[in-house]
C-alpha cells in the first residue's frame, strides 16, 4: 500500500509512450482478424472445463481492464474494485433471479449502476491521493461484502446464503454447449468493452487522463477539468469492472458475500501490476496470470501453496518491474531500433 | 449511561491494540516512504518466534527482547533481498512485491507453526480484574509499553544524527547521498526498526485477541485507518488516531447501526474526516512546488 | 434469443431428471482396474486455511487404507485442490476433479458458501457428493438434491437443542445472543428461532476479521443467557472477558469451539466452569478419554502416519471421523464402485460406531434421510473436563 512522496499523480508511474505512429490499415486490420481468430479458436479446441477456467480469465482481464484506467491510466490508485466486481455480479443475479430477466437486459443496468457507484466514490477521491485514496477504495472493499448481508436488503441480496442463477443457452439454436457459449459471450462483451477503451485512450480524453496522471498542474494550467476528468475516469473504470462482475455471476452461476472479500481486489491489482500498469494488452495477460499462476503454484507444493504464489509474483516482478506490457514494450523498442 | 461509559472503556482498549500497529505503520513511512502490506504478518511472525522462545522454557524478558533482535534481523534482511532489488521500479510494482510478501510471510507462519488458537503470555499480571473488568493489567502495561515506544521513536527521530539521516533519506534520497548518508543502509534500517516495533505491538496484542497466524489480518485496516485518522507522518497523530478509531468503532456498533456495519459506519467517518481534513488530523499539509 | 429462466428448485429437479450434453454413461468413471479416483476441495492457502488439516489427515487415512491393501482390490488415489474458500475457485476445481482429473465421486469438500457453488453443478452431473466438511442445513434434502449429502450435525440443530433446554431451565429468562456474521452463525440464529418463535433474543454480531468482541459482551451484558456462536479465537475471548466482567449468565457454547486445548486453556480453564455445548465428538485434550480404547485407535494413527502433526487440533478428530466413514462405505461397495453404487451405498449405513465420536453416538443413513449424525449429548465445562450430562439427544424435533 505504498504510493510514495505522498503527492497525487506522481510521475513514478510508469511513463507509458505515446500510441506509436499510425500502422498502415491493412496491418491493423490483420491484427484484428488475427485476434478474432485466436479468440474464436479456443471454443472448437478446448474441452469444456479448458473453456471454462478461459472464459474466467476473459471476465478477470475485463476486470483488471477496469481497474487500469483508473489506477494505470489516470494515476488514481484503487485497491477496491472488488466491490465494483461485487456490485455488477449482484445486479445481474438480482435481476435474473428475483425478477426473471435473460442474462443480455441486466447488462446495461448493472454497467449504469457500478458506473453511478463509481461516480460517487470519485468525489472523495478528488480531495484525496495516495494513502488516503489508497484506504478509501479499500473501505469499500471490506464493506461491501457486510452490506451485501445486511438483514435490511437479506430479501434481495439472499444475505449470506448468497443467490443461484442460470447461465444463458446459445439462442437461435446454434448448436453450442452452454460452456461454449458463455465463453463466446464472455469474449463478445469484453472485446467490445476493450475496443471502446482502446479508442478512449488514443483519443483526446486518453492524453487528457495521462496528462492529468502526469502533472495535474500542468494540465490544469492547459485548461482541462480536473475534477470531470477524474470522475469520470473512476465511473468508466467501475462500469467496465461491474461488467466482468455480471459475466462473472452468471459464469458461476451462483453469488455470494464470501465470492467477493476483499481478496478480490487484492488479486485485480495484482493482475494490473503483473500485466504492465497503464496498458490494454497488458489486461489480458493479468487475467490470465491471476487464474492460472495459483494452479501452477498448487502444483508445486500442496503443502503451501499460497507461499509458492507470494514467490513467484515476487519473482516475476524482479524480472519484469513494468509487468508483461513493460517486456512487450521493450522487445517492440528492440525490433524498431534494428528495424 | 453505564453502558456508554463501559463501550467507551472498551473502545479505548482495543484501541490500545491499532495505536501500537498504528505506530509501527507510521514508523516505516517515517524511515521509507512506504506503507507496508505485510507488516501485520510480519508481527505475527514475530509473535511466534516469540512464543517459541518462550516454550523453549526461556523466560518473558528474554524473548522479548530477543525477538525485538531477531525481528530488527528479519527487516533488514527482507530490505536487502526483496525490497533493494525494485526500489527504482515503478511504486505499484512496489505494492505488488508487498501484496506477494504478506502471501509469503501469512502461509509460511500457518505451515510452520500450525493454525490452532495459542496462549501468548503476559509479562502484566493482576490479582483482580480492573475497572469493572473491560480493562486488565495487561492492557494498562501494554499502554505504557506503547506510549514508551512512542517516546523513543519520537527522541530517535528529533534528536539523534541516524534520525535525522534516516528521515532524509526517506524524504530526498538523492540530495541525502549528496550530503553523505548511505541512503541504502539507512532504509535496510527504517524495515529493521519498523519490523521491531511492530513485534512490540504484535506481543502486546497477542495476549489480548491470542495468538494464531490470521491475528493481524483485521487488525491491519483498523491501524492503517488508525494511521491516517491522524496523520501517516505524525507518530503522536497515529496513537490518537488508533485510540479514536477503537472507540467510534464501539460507539457507532452500539448506538447507530447494529454491529453488523460497525466497520463499514467508523470507515466511513474517517474518510468523511478525511475529505475534510486530506493529511489527517494531525498531519503535516506538503506542498508541493510546480 | 431464448434464455432459460428457471427457479433453482424448478431448475434442480429438471437437472436431476434429464441432463443434456453430458458424457456417456462410461461404466465407473474414476475406477480402473487397480485404483479408484476420489477428489476434493479444500482452503490449502489463505485466511482460514487452518481447516487444511483435515485434508492432510484424510490422505493418511487413504494411506494407511492402501498400505493394508486398499479396498475392493483397488487402491485409493485421493486428490485435493486448493480453492482458498472462495466460491469460483471451488466450481473450478470441482469442475478439474471431474471433467479433467474424471474423479469416480468428491468428498469431504470444506465450507458452506463453497459447497453451495457447486451443489447443482454435483446434482446435475450425478457426482456424488459425500460428506461435506460443513454443517449447514441445507445438505440433507434427497428429493431435490440426491447426490449430496452431509456428515455433521446441523449448526441448525444444534442450537434448537440449546434453545429447547434454556426453556427447560430458565423459562423466564433473557437471551441474548453472539454470532459470527456468516452463514454458520446465522444458522443458530435461525436455530434458536424455530424454537423460541416471538420470544425476545438480543443478538449482537461480529465480523470474522474482528481483532476483539469486547464491545459486543458490554452491549448484551446483563442477559440471563448467553449462546455464542463463535470461532475458537472469539469463543476464548468471550469466555474470558464475560467471567472477567462478572457476568455470570448461563452460557453455551457452540461445539465448533469447545476444544479443551485451542479454547477452554486458552480462556482460562477457571473462567469457563458452567459452560455447555452438544457435542457428538470426543475432545482428544481432555482427560476423560486418555485411555480410551477409540482414541487410543486415533493416537496410534497420528503417530505412524501423520508424526509431525498438532495433537491438540480438533480437526484431526473430526476428519478421522469422516474419514472412517466413507471407508466403511468404500468397503460397503464390494467390487462395485460405480456412482450409482457409491451414493446407495453412502445412504445406506447401518448404525455404527466411530472411534472419536462420544459413546451412544452412531454414524446412520437411510435413502429418505441424509443428516448422518443426527445424535448429540449436552455438556457441562467443570473446571478440568467436559461432563456430560441427560440422554443422548436425537434431533430437536422442533
Amino acid at each position: 500500500m505504498s504510493v510514495s512522496k505522498g503527492l497525487p499523480a506522481d510521475a513514478a508511474i510508469a511513463a507509458i509512450p505515446l500510441p506509436a505512429a499510425a500502422t498502415p490499415a491493412w496491418q491493423r486490420i490483420a491484427l484484428v482478424l488475427l485476434g478474432l481468430a485466436a479468440a474464436i479458436a479456443p471454443i472448437f479446441v478446448l474441452e469444456s472445463f479448458h473453456l471454462f477456467q478461459l472464459t474466467m480469465a476473459v471476465i478477470m482481464a475485463l476486470a483488471v481492464l477496469g481497474l487500469n484506467i483508473v489506477t494505470g491510466y489516470n494515476g488514481q490508485i484503487s485497491l477496491g474494485h472488488g466491490a465494483f466486481f461485487a456490485v455488477g455480479a449482484y445486479c445481474t443475479a438480482i435481476l435474473m433471479s428475483h425478477f426473471d430477466w435473460s442474462f443480455w437486459p441486466t447488462l446495461p443496468i448493472s454497467a449504469a449502476v457500478c458506473a453511478g457507484l463509481g461516480y460517487g466514490v470519485g468525489f472523495p477521491a478528488l480531495r484525496l491521493a495516495g494513502h488516503y485514496l489508497a484506504l478509501t477504495t479499500f473501505s469499500l472493499a471490506v464493506a461491501v461484502p457486510q452490506i451485501l448481508k445486511h438483514k435490511s436488503i437479506e430479501d434481495w441480496t439472499g444475505g449470506v446464503q448468497g443467490l443461484f442463477l442460470v447461465k444463458p443457452d446459445a439462442p437461435f439454436g446454434l448448436p453450442l454447449s452452454s460452456d461454449q457459449w458463455m465463453y463466446l459471450v464472455a469474449v463478445i462483451v469484453a472485446g467490445a468493452c476493450f475496443l471502446l477503451v482502446w479508442n478512449l485512450i488514443r483519443s483526446r480524453i486518453g492524453r487528457a487522463l495521462m496528462a492529468t496522471r502526469d502533472h495535474a498542474t500542468a494540465a490544469e494550467a492547459m485548461g482541462m477539468d480536473i475534477g470531470s476528468l477524474k470522475t469520470k475516469a473512476f465511473a468508466l473504470s467501475a462500469m467496465i469492472t461491474g461488467i466482468a462482475g455480471s459475466l462473472s455471476a452468471v459464469a458461476i452461476e451462483f453469488v455470494a458475500p464470501d465470492s467477493f472479500s476483499f481478496g478480490v481486489s487484492i488479486t485485480l491489482f495484482v493482475g494490473m501490476v503483473v500485466g504492465g500498469v497503464a496498458s490494454i494488452l497488458g489486461s489480458l495477460f493479468g487475467g490470465l496470470f491471476v487464474l492460472f499462476v495459483p494452479n501452477i503454484a498448487e502444483a508445486i507444493s500442496k503443502a503451501a501453496p499460497g507461499v509458492i504464489y507470494g514467490v513467484i509474483l515476487i519473482l516475476f516482478l524482479f524480472l519484469l518491474p513494468d509487468g508483461f506490457a513493460g517486456l512487450l514494450r521493450r522487445i517492440a523498442a528492440k525490433l524498431r531500433g534494428r528495424g | 449511561m453505564d453502558g456508554l461509559a463501559h463501550q467507551i472503556v472498551a473502545g479505548i482498549a482495543t484501541g490500545g491494540i491499532y495505536a501500537s500497529v498504528a505506530l509501527a505503520i507510521v514508523m516505516i513511512y517515517q524511515a521509507t516512504h512506504h506503507v507496508n502490506f505485510a507488516q501485520g504478518e510480519m508481527a505475527t511472525l514475530s509473535c511466534f518466534i516469540a512464543w517459541s522462545m518462550v516454550q523453549a522454557g526461556l523466560p518473558y524478558w528474554v524473548a522479548f527482547f530477543g525477538t525485538i533482535v531477531v525481528s530488527f534481523a528479519i527487516g533488514v534482511v527482507v530490505e536487502r533481498i526483496l525490497i533493494r532489488p525494485v526500489a527504482n521500479a515503478p511504486v505499484l510494482t512496489m505494492v505488488g512485491v508487498f501484496i506477494g510478501l504478506l502471501l509469503i510471510v501469512g502461509n509460511a507462519t500457518g505451515w510452520i507453526f500450525g493454525y490452532t488458537t495459542k496462549v501468548f503470555p503476559s509479562p502484566f499480571t493482576s490479582d483482580g480484574p480492573l475497572l469493572g473488568g473491560l480493562v486488565s493489567a495487561h492492557e494498562l502495561g501494554s499502554t505504557v509499553v506503547t506510549l514508551t515506544v512512542l517516546t523513543l521513536v519520537w527522541a530517535f527521530f528529533r534528536f539523534t544524527k541516524l534520525g535525522l539521516a534516516m528521515r532524509a533519506a526517506a524524504y530526498n534520497p538523492r540530495s541525502s547521498r549528496l550530503v553523505g548518508i548511505r541512503v541504502g543502509w539507512m532504509l535496510a534500517l527504517g524495515w529493521g526498526l519498523a519490523a521491531a516495533i511492530g513485534a512490540v505491538a504484535g506481543m502486546m496484542v497477542a495476549p489480548v485477541v491470542f495468538l494464531d497466524p490470521t491475528m493481524m489480518l483485521g487488525i491491519l485496516l483498523y491501524a492503517f485507518a488508525g494511521a491516517l485518522l491522524g496523520g501517516i507522518d505524525n507518530p503522536m497523530g497515529a496513537v490518537l488516531g488508533g485510540f479514536a478509531v477503537g472507540v467510534l468503532e464501539n460507539l457507532a456498533g452500539a448506538y447507530v447501526v447494529g454491529t453488523e456495519l460497525k466497520l463499514t459506519v467508523a470507515l466511513a467517518i474517517i474518510i468523511g474526516v478525511l475529505v475534510v481534513r486530506p493529511s489527517g488530523l494531525f498531519g503535516r499539509v506538503v506542498f508541493s512546488r510546480v | 434469443m431464448t434464455i432459460q429462466r428457471r427457479t433453482l428448485i424448478g431448475a434442480a429437479a429438471a437437472g436431476t431428471l434429464a441432463v443434456p450434453r453430458l458424457a456417456p454413461a462410461q461404466d465407473a468413471p474414476g475406477v480402473t482396474a487397480t485404483e479408484i479416483r476420489i477428489g476434493s476441495t479444500n482452503a490449502l492457502s489463505g485466511p482460514v486455511s487452518a481447516y487444511s488439516v483435515i485434508s492432510r489427515c484424510l490422505e493418511a487415512m487413504f494411506r494407511r487404507l492402501n498400505d493394508q491393501g486398499g479396498v475392493g482390490g483397488r487402491k485409493v488415489s485421493f486428490t485435493v485442490y486448493d480453492d482458498a474458500y472462495q466460491p469460483p475457485r471451488t466450481l473450478e476445481q470441482t469442475r478439474r476433479l471431474v471433467e479433467q482429473d474424471r474423479v469416480a465421486f468428491l468428498f469431504n469438500s470444506l465450507g458452506t458458501p463453497t459447497n453451495n457453488a457447486i451443489h447443482r453443478y454435483v446434482n446435475q452431473r450425478k457426482v456424488p457428493h459425500l460428506f461435506l466438511a460443513t454443517g449447514a442445513d441445507k445438505w440433507a434434502q434427497p428429493k431435490e438434491f440426491p447426490w449430496t449429502i452431509g456428515w455433521q450435525p446441523s449448526y441448525r440443530t444444534e442450537a434448537q437443542i440449546y434453545a429447547k433446554h434454556i426453556l427447560a431451565e430458565r423459562p423466564q429468562g433473557r437471551i441474548a445472543l453472539l454470532y459470527q456474521n456468516d452463514d454458520f452463525g446465522k444458522d443458530y440464529l435461525n436455530g434458536l428461532k424455530d424454537v423460541l418463535g416471538n420470544r425476545p433474543l438480543t443478538t449482537a454480531t461480529y465480523e470474522a476479521t474482528d481483532p476483539t468482541i469486547d464491545s459486543q459482551i458490554v452491549q448484551l451484558q446483563g442477559h440471563d443467557v448467553l449462546v455464542c456462536a463463535t470461532t475458537p479465537r472469539f469463543a476464548a475471548q468471550a469466555i474470558r472477558r464475560v467471567f472477567d466482567i462478572g457476568w455470570r449468565p448461563m452460557m453455551f457454547m457452540t461445539n465448533v469451539s469447545v476444544s479443551v486445548g485451542a479454547v477452554m486453556q486458552p480462556a482460562g480453564v477457571e473462567k469457563g466452569v458452567g459452560l455447555i455445548t452438544s457435542d457428538y465428538r470426543k475432545d482428544q485434550t481432555d482427560p476423560a478419554w486418555a485411555t480410551d480404547a477409540g482414541m487410543n485407535e486415533w493416537r496410534d494413527f497420528m503417530r505412524r502416519y501423520i508424526p509431525d502433526a498438532d495433537l491438540t487440533d480438533n480437526n484431526y478428530t473430526y476428519a478421522y471421523g469422516a474419514g472412517s466413514t466413507m471407508i466403511q462405505v468404500l468397503r460397503q461397495c464390494g467390487t462395485d464402485f460405480s456412482r450409482e453404487n457409491v451414493m446407495r451405498q453412502a445412504t445406506n449405513i447401518a448404525p455404527m460406531d466411530i472411534a472419536t465420536l462420544l459413546p451412544g453416538i452412531r454414524v446412520q443413513t437411510q435413502p429418505d434421510n441424509y443428516h448422518v449424525i443426527r445424535q448429540m449429548q449436552l455438556q457441562r465445562w467443570d473446571g478440568r473436563s467436559w461432563v456430560r450430562f441427560g440422554n443422548v439427544i436425537e434431533g430437536a424435533n422442533v
